[in-house]
């Protein structure tokens, strides 16, 4: 669409920024702050500079935190995106049953997150879970509160149940926007399901799948209350990823100095890689118009 | 069309088992997704005896004890109301300023549009864990703490930016022309607003009212951090279980079970629009 | 190449047709010569794709069968019957190069890459897009992208046929004109046999040997282009074709003389008393008007289209049109029209009865 040039939208965008300011600048202006303080816990700041920052660059801790995020959200990727995009190829065309896995399938997306977290809690118990009774029942030694590898399966298994039919309901959107004379022409063209596949329909998805991968690593990277209801971030630390770590020493610990510079590199780091998503999807978008 | 080819295969019996393997792939993932739901379901329905001395499929006792113990005590059922309370807030005040923005958005340019849209964006890849404490901060010297609008605001973080992609998209797809008939007509901004422009992109709204209220409904940190007993929801409540005798697993589940249900009611009336509301209306 | 006939053919959107009306292709029986260029020719609606798609195998009919030189492929996919399809929007992988594009369907078929370059080539001079080949296929222009579509339907050599649904919808007019003269010349270079739907009647008529007029999901007329314009067999091939349109009058008829309201007009041939409803067909180019002879008529409005003057005009309670030269004067006391016996056709229930000799 044409747009005119018009500056007195300022004022019809003015409310969103005044909102948004005082629930955003104001608070990150006091992560800032914090972030370049000392104090002793009696309410007296002293000027720190970039000590905090230097601190937590140099700690184990974060990079463990952060190599372990990466995981995370590199193994969730990894399993959803294939996985959504074979439902969606695999989901009825229309009619009934359509709207009846359209439902079914967004199910998991209203559960409030702690509960999605306390559902597989209980679900993988050993005592009183169906999954974790049938695997003990089939002789696997299988106890996420004990064992690293059990737990990783158990919050990796939960994220790609929680979410993959986002990325199924996106790829369907997507497939159902291809018109029916693509795949006319396919078959006249004699060409195989693989290369409708990767010739008409993995193009036609692309915009959407972006979308898909986009919401996916910004919402795995700050995932916290799902994993912290199942696992609380052990055995150990092998499940602490960022956002656990980062409330752990915010809130349990109220190191706010370090906690603020963690903060602060932890947002960059999200903000950095998520622009370059957002690049590349504009000049798709772009390309397709 | 589709149904048509489908048929025709089905005649030839050449992609009969195909067919079915669309059925079988969509039957163990549909499994996959509500078998869990399916356990804490059974879950709520049994004693804590049965829960936890026997390994039963379904409730052999079949009880509704934990729903009412839910619903007679004003500590558990005010955690839903508190709940609805702010999301509601939220909802509203976000569907309020987000409207007039996603016009200028999707009709003008500006001075720093392009700028002023990714920062907005931004917003929603902010992790509530970075802002838990400033947020704790901030509303506790303002005298909010504890209150259901403090929560509301504190949830406009990302649900304001989301509600305004969501509508500029559908903003999108009205002709400009609309806009500029009703003005030729005589109609003032506020009026051609309300009177012309709101009925067109009603499906938009419904869809960005869905989408705050969900992120609303789901989130735990935010709303966990700046609340501690008169605004405190359910989803912060159902921490309570855990008392002196161990876990009351049965009112656990009957309370997980009962956040999932105002969810489930509205997934209804939008289920056609939910991948256009998850792609920020870019579909 | 092949010759394709129907046999009984029918088909149904519905799972259990019920009346007549269900059919979205009533029944039908027709060959198709081998080597000949068809247009199927109907407004919207009237089954013409439908053919189409049922001869190509993207849609089973729900009865009857389809016959390429004799063998029954009624049951065959698609693929094996060996034709090409272009559609009405241009489909075209936009993530392959133009040259990707056109090599798709013998690359699928396994033709070795020198024949496919070959041919590829061959094509995109044919369809003028050599230069472009290199290019990724998105971003070109509708043109472009159809004449890719083209050009992927005409790169094999060995198919049965060549089926077009409505492909220049989308194309500029002056390059309409143009890709169709390259088609006639293919067709006249290969001699494919070619159906070529349309709804356009100077694409059809300019396109083809042979027009097919559908109405209803029915075949109401095979024939020549002048065959058409000469003796409309169905009422509605004589206002569908011809601009304007065939002036239908109700009548009846009595020997050698129709009747209109109790003054009569001559037919050139004698017919039988006629039941149902009953009308006279002439063609605005076979009536003239006159200032003594015929019967009365309003002149309503005279309108001059350039290459000839068409007046519109109320005769006995039914509007009509009536075509005069360009040079012909017309003056306000002509109100009188005449029509040539030899070209008034007589119509029982919309289909056309043959006369005898009187």
């Amino acid at each position: 669409m044409e747009k005119t040039v018009n500056q007195k939208a300022w004022f019809l965008v003015l409310p969103v920024l005044l909102l948004v300011a005082f629930s955003a600048v104001i608070p990150l202006m006091t992560v800032v702050n914090y972030s370049v303080q000392d104090t002793f816990g009696n309410n007296q700041f002293f000027w720190a500079g970039l000590e905090w920052f230097k601190e937590m660059l140099e700690s184990e801790r974060m990079w463990d935190a952060l190599g372990r995020q990466l995981m995370f959200s590199g193994i969730i990727l990894a399993i959803e995106i294939p996985l959504g995009i074979f439902v969606a190829l695999n989901m009825p065309k229309g009619g009934f049953w359509a709207s009846l896995c359209l439902v079914l399938m967004s199910l998991p997306l209203l559960i409030p997150w702690n509960v999605v977290g306390t559902i597989w809690q209980i679900f993988g118990r050993v005592d009183i879970g169906l999954l974790g009774y049938t695997l003990d029942a089939l002789g696997v030694n299988y106890n996420y509160t004990q064992d690293t590898v059990a737990a990783w399966i158990t919050i990796v298994v939960m994220d790609v149940w929680h979410w993959t039919s986002l990325v199924a309901l996106l790829a369907y959107a997507g497939l159902k926007s291809i018109p029916d004379a693509y795949y006319q022409a396919a078959k006249i063209d004699q060409a195989s399901r693989w290369k409708v596949f990767r010739f008409i329909e993995l193009p036609k998805m692309m915009g959407v799948l972006m979308i898909a991968i986009l919401l996916r690593f910004m919402d795995s990277f700050m995932i916290y209350t799902e994993p912290f209801v199942v696992t609380g971030g052990g055995p150990g630390n092998a499940t602490t990823l960022l956002s656990i770590d980062l409330v752990k020493m915010a809130l349990g610990q109220f190191d706010l100095g370090p906690a603020a510079a963690f903060s602060l590199m932890y947002f960059l780091v999200i903000l950095l890689i998520s622009w370059v998503f957002y690049t590349v999807m504009v000049n798709l978008d772009k390309r397709e118009g | 069309m589709a149904d048509l080819s489908a048929n025709q295969s089905t005649s030839r019996g050449l992609s009969l088992p195909r067919i079915n393997s669309r059925a079988v792939v969509m039957t163990l993932y549909l499994l996959f997704l509500l078998l869990p739901i399916y356990w804490l379901l059974n879950m709520s329905l049994k004693t804590n005896t049965e829960i936890l001395n026997e390994f039963t499929l379904w409730p052999r006792n079949l009880t509704f004890a934990n729903y009412a113990t839910i619903l007679t005590d004003p500590a558990w059922y005010m955690g839903y109301v508190n709940s609805l309370i702010y999301v509601v807030m939220n909802t509203v005040i976000s569907l309020a300023v987000a409207l007039p923005a996603a016009y200028a958005f999707s009709r003008y340019h500006f001075m720093g549009d392009k700028h002023l849209f990714f920062w907005l964006l931004t917003n929603r890849m902010a992790p509530p864990a970075v802002f838990a404490l400033p947020f704790f901060q901030l509303y506790s010297s303002v005298g909010l703490f504890d209150t259901h609008i403090a929560v509301a605001l504190a949830h406009c973080l990302f649900n304001v930016p989301l509600a305004v992609w969501i509508l500029e998209g559908f903003m999108r797809g009205v002709p400009k022309e609309i806009d500029e008939t009703a003005y030729i007509d005589g109609y003032s901004f506020g009026s051609f607003f309300v009177k012309i422009f709101t009925p067109l992109i009603a499906s938009g709204i419904g869809v960005a009212a869905f989408f705050c209220f969900m992120f609303s409904w789901v989130e735990l940190l935010l709303s966990r951090t700046l609340t501690t007993v008169d605004a405190k929801p359910i989803a912060a409540i159902m921490t309570r279980t855990q008392g002196a005798s161990g876990i009351d697993w049965g009112v656990l589940a009957a309370a997980g079970i009962l956040t999932i249900v105002p969810g489930a009611l509205v997934i209804y009336f939008v289920r056609n629009y939910i991948a256009k509301g998850f792609a920020l209306g870019r579909v | 190449m092949a010759k394709i006939t129907l046999d009984n053919l029918a088909h149904s959107y519905l799972p259990n047709p019920a009346s007549e009306d269900d059919f979205a292709l009533k029944e039908l029986n027709h060959d198709w010569e081998d080597g000949a260029a068809y247009a199927l020719l109907g407004s919207s609606g009237c089954g013409k794709s439908t053919l189409l798609n049922i001869i190509s195998g993207l849609l089973h009919p729900s009865q009857g069968r389809i016959l390429f030189d004799g063998k029954d492929v009624t049951g065959a996919p698609t693929a094996e019957r060996n034709i090409a399809q272009v559609f009405q929007f241009p489909v075209v992988y936009d993530t392959m190069t133009v040259h990707d594009n056109l090599a798709f369907p013998l690359r699928n078929r396994g033709r070795d890459e020198a024949y496919v370059a070959e041919r590829v080539q061959e094509i995109a001079r044919m369809i003028g897009m050599e230069d472009m080949l290199r290019k990724k296929a998105r971003g070109l222009t509708a043109d472009a992208k159809q004449k890719i579509s083209l050009g992927r339907g005409m790169v094999r050599k060995d198919v049965n046929a060549l089926l077009f649904d409505e492909p220049l919808t989308v194309i500029d007019p002056h390059m309409k004109w143009e890709l169709r003269t390259q088609l006639k010349k293919l067709h006249h270079d290969f001699g494919h046999t070619m159906i070529y739907v349309t709804h356009d009647q100077t694409e059809a008529l300019t396109f083809a040997d042979k027009v097919v007029v559908m109405y209803d999901g029915r075949v109401v007329q095979i024939g020549t282009p002048e065959e058409l314009f000469e003796r409309p067999e169905h009422t509605f091939v004589g206002y569908f074709i011809g601009s304007p349109g065939m002036n239908v009058i109700p009548a009846k008829i009595d020997g050698n003389k129709a009747y209109i309201n109790g003054s009569f007009v001559e037919l050139s041939q004698g017919y039988k008393p006629l039941d149902g409803k009953v009308e006279i067909g002439v063609r605005p180019e076979f009536a003239r008007l006159s200032q003594s002879e015929g019967l009365p008529v309003k002149v309503r409005r005279v309108e001059d289209v350039g290459r000839h003057k068409i007046i519109r005009a109320e005769f006995f309670g039914t509007d009509i049109n009536i075509i005069a030269g360009e040079d012909d004067r017309i003056s306000a006391d002509m109100n009188r029209v005449t029509f040539d016996a030899a070209h008034v056709n007589v119509y029982a229930n919309d289909w056309r009865v043959q006369g005898s000799a009187a």
